[in-house]
């Protein structure tokens, strides 16, 4: 499906809008989905059935939002920040997320900063690309 | 004992729609109250029935293997008052369904005039909340299968349609 990222964006808003019950202007490429919008759990479960449904793309469980199986491994988490192997882990598992300033204080706490708007449009795009 | 708040199905597509029955009457006490002299059924009972409704189909879907909970009001929006004798006709879709978590879109009709719309989101709670342990008998009709069946018993044969087991029964 050809769709430039412009499309992919205001797709994307539209989901969150809907799901989030946000404001369009809320929804900003740098807006946490956690912090700035106030996404719950099953929030991110809306979303990504929405976004399932709005690209015509499946997102297998954890593609997205990898963050639970990273924090219930002890080989990945210590003292509440992430070890190397757990950020090389993000790294693999999130390649459509920008975690170079997370990589400075990888506090788990803080792991939610890293859902952004933009980390879905960003996987998104690869998706689609991919297909 | 459950409480259910709907009457019968009378139309039932294992894992993909689903029609339910809800008969008002004024010997439902809170309509006394709701309000004294203008009996009109509260909107919330209202999501109550849509998500007994959908909740069902999502449970059967998975053989009430899981555990499901109404996780999120996607969206209730309500056109009309619903009073003592009318007869509630809620239809529900599966919209999407993975293992942690199902989706339903639904309306609610009293004689073709749309009453609501009601899209709700249930989660498998065992597959989100990971060991955490919640008591077996909470669950909608996973030990009380002859409720279900009752609720069913105008079709069973729909039901099993999609089944292997429609000659046995």
């Amino acid at each position: 499906m050809a769709m430039d990222r412009d499309e992919i964006i205001q797709q994307v808003q539209e989901v969150l809008v809907d799901a989030l019950g946000v404001d369009d202007d809320e929804v900003s490429a740098e807006a946490t989905l956690m912090g700035d919008l106030g996404a719950e759990s099953i929030d991110f479960l809306d979303i990504v059935f929405r976004l399932e449904k709005a690209f015509g793309i499946k997102i297998p469980r954890e593609e997205l939002f990898p963050a639970e199986n990273l924090m219930n491994n002890s080989d990945f988490v210590q003292n509440g920040k992430l070890t190397e192997k757990g950020l090389s882990e993000l790294r693999e598992k999130m390649p459509h997320t920008d975690i170079t300033a997370f990589v400075d204080d990888p506090d788990i706490n803080k792991l939610g900063d890293l859902f952004t708007v933009n980390a879905i449009v960003n996987y998104v795009e690869g998706k689609l690309n991919a297909a | 004992m459950r409480w259910i708040w709907i009457d019968k199905f009378i139309e039932f597509q294992s894992g993909r729609r689903a029609v339910a029955l809800k008969n008002v009457t004024l010997a439902e006490e809170y309509l006394h109250d709701h309000f004294p002299g203008f009996p009109v059924m509260p909107e919330c009972l209202m999501i109550e029935a849509m998500a007994q409704t959908s909740g069902i189909l999502v449970g059967e879907a998975k053989d009430f293997q899981e555990k499901v909970i109404l996780a999120k009001i996607k969206k209730a929006v309500f056109f009309d008052y619903v009073k003592p004798g009318d007869t509630l006709k809620l239809a529900t879709e599966m919209e999407s369904i993975a293992p942690e978590a199902a989706s339903t879109s639904g309306k609610i009709t009293c004689a073709d005039k749309l009453i609501a719309e009601i899209d709700l989101m249930f989660s498998h709670i065992d597959q989100n909340l990971a060991g955490k342990e919640f008591p077996e008998e909470n669950f909608v009709f996973t030990a009380e299968a002859s409720v279900f069946e009752s609720l069913l018993r105008d079709v069973v044969s729909g039901r099993a349609s999609s089944g292997a087991d429609a000659e046995q029964k």
